[in-house]
């Protein structure tokens, strides 16, 4: 198949997330489901590695800050911003591209080979809207609110490095507070948002249309991260080109 | 009853259907027989619509399901039940779930109604005290079972079984065939059975459809297998030393030996 055949597949695909799911209450029972699954399954990974990367962050600018004549608050500025703009986005969504995006397409390849899809389609399920929609909607959903604690996370990890480096809680404060602009909210709200359904998605395609074996199932699997972490990477730059 | 009309398939370059006739009766196991890769598995997912054939018709009862929309097929699938050679029960869900979800997906019915169907599903196939067990905690033999109660769970009118006894030991495949003939008959279900175990064949009472090489080489009740003049499907039937054996001694008992 070429990408063209690839890119209507998927399109097709995603046709039927919006279709009239054959039981609303079921449906939503897997939303529920797949939210703990992709949320709080990856709060604990998410959180320790905003709350280091936020802190690893500090400690690099509080270095350089110190051959400059920036005023020492600067650094809770700056650790806001990368964190909020870039750093909690797209990090928890490359994350969430390995951890989500290799579960998700594992799971939809093993059910795939082992007949669980055809045996919902013989029963008259719509396999595509009961098994695929509730994980696209639920990391659109999860996601956010994940990103939102990672960010939190960040600024906290900043601030701990940040007065072990000697800046005092109260400069880190002032540079949180200086210049705050509410959009930059909302750029990581898009950001997080289109990366939520770029992975799942991604992986769901990937995992949905698996054929033959345990082998193909570990390469649905890799191309699930490969191609999730490379459009949200393309579609970051394009975010950012969009909305700064 | 199903009437299979002419049913072609194709993948690629590669004919696996090449014309298959034939009427799959009602109250009746209908077993298809064949080597491997014969196109049996093929021959029944285009009957589920799993596969759609390249020319032919397939009509259950009446109507034409090859002609149908997706939204009428889902009507006839809700008609179907399924056994898998694997089982394909639901790895997330404990044995209860699997049997109940079809009920949660398509039925108004109370959980006391649901919880009393699925008693009387598993029960019926000699399964009880597993409700909470998941698929990966229960023997192969089981999950056959759970696979079967799924499967009748909606009073199917029509039940696909495709290699039922694959992945079991001779003991465990008598009970999964009784159990098959039995639902079959006080259901009065139109059954369809893919084996390549000649047990079955010998063992339930019913028709027999033998391809070979995607086409239908012979069809008939299981008491004419083995006194049958069909080179193909002797040469089938009679690869076992075993099987042999009873044709010579059958043969030798006509003839008062």
């Amino acid at each position: 198949m070429n990408i063209l055949e690839h890119f209507g597949r998927y399109m097709v695909m995603l046709k039927d997330l919006f279709t009239r799911p054959d039981n609303k209450y079921m449906y939503g029972k897997e939303i529920f489901r797949q939210m703990n699954n992709i949320g709080v399954g990856s709060l604990l990974i998410v959180g320790i590695i905003s709350l280091f990367v936020g802190a690893v962050t500090a400690i690099q600018f509080a270095y350089q800050l110190d051959t400059s004549f920036l005023p020492p608050y600067i650094l809770g500025f700056i650790i806001r911003d990368s964190v909020i703009i870039e750093l909690a986005p797209t990090l928890s969504g490359l994350l969430l591209a390995g951890k989500v995006g290799s579960n998700l397409s594992s799971e939809l390849g093993t059910m795939r080979i082992s007949e669980q899809i055809d045996a919902l389609e013989i029963m008259g399920v719509n396999s595509r809207n009961y098994l695929l929609g509730p994980k696209i909607w639920a990391a659109v959903l999860i996601v956010p609110p994940l990103i939102i604690i990672a960010a939190f996370l960040g600024v906290s990890g900043g601030y701990l490095a940040a007065v072990n480096t000697g800046i005092s809680p109260a400069m880190y404060e002032k540079g949180l507070m200086y210049m705050f602009k509410s959009y930059n909210v909302f750029i990581m709200m898009v950001k997080s948002t289109v990366f939520a359904f770029l992975v799942a998605s991604i992986a769901c395609y990937q995992g949905y249309f698996v054929k033959g074996g345990a082998i193909e199932i570990g390469k649905a699997s890799t191309r699930a991260v490969v191609l999730g972490s490379i459009f949200i990477i393309l579609f970051d730059y394009f975010i950012t080109l969009l909305l700064t | 009853m199903i009437t299979v009309q002419n049913i072609t398939k194709s993948f690629a370059d590669k004919q696996v259907l090449k014309g298959i006739s034939t009427v799959l009766e009602t109250g009746k196991v209908n077993m298809v027989i064949g080597t491997s890769g014969s196109g049996k598995t093929v021959f029944m997912k285009c009957l589920v619509g799993l596969f759609e054939p390249d020319s032919g018709h397939i009509l259950y009862d009446t109507t034409d399901f090859t002609e149908l929309s997706i939204k009428e097929k889902k009507q006839i699938r809700m008609k179907i039940g399924m056994l898998f050679q694997g089982s394909a029960l639901f790895d997330s869900m404990t044995v209860e779930e699997n049997v109940q979800f079809p009920l949660n997906m398509f039925t108004n019915m109370t959980a006391k109604e649901k919880k009393d169907r699925v008693d009387f599903c598993l029960e019926r196939v000699n399964l009880v005290g597993a409700h909470k067990k998941y698929p990966g905690e229960i023997s192969g033999g089981m999950m056959k079972r759970v696979g079967i109660a799924r499967a009748i769970v909606l009073n199917p009118q029509y039940l696909f079984c495709d290699e039922p006894n694959s992945g079991l030991d001779p003991q465990t495949s008598l009970l999964i065939d009784k159990l098959i003939e039995e639902i079959t008959t006080e259901f009065n279900i139109t059954t369809i059975m893919n084996t390549h175990d000649m047990n079955s064949v010998i063992g339930i009472n019913g028709k027999v459809v033998f391809l070979h090489q995607g086409l239908k080489a012979w069809e008939g009740s299981n008491k004419d297998v083995l006194h049958n003049d069909n080179q193909l499907l002797n040469d089938f039937i009679f690869a076992s030393e075993f099987l042999k054996e009873i044709r010579r001694e059958a043969a030798n008992n006509r003839l008062g030996l």
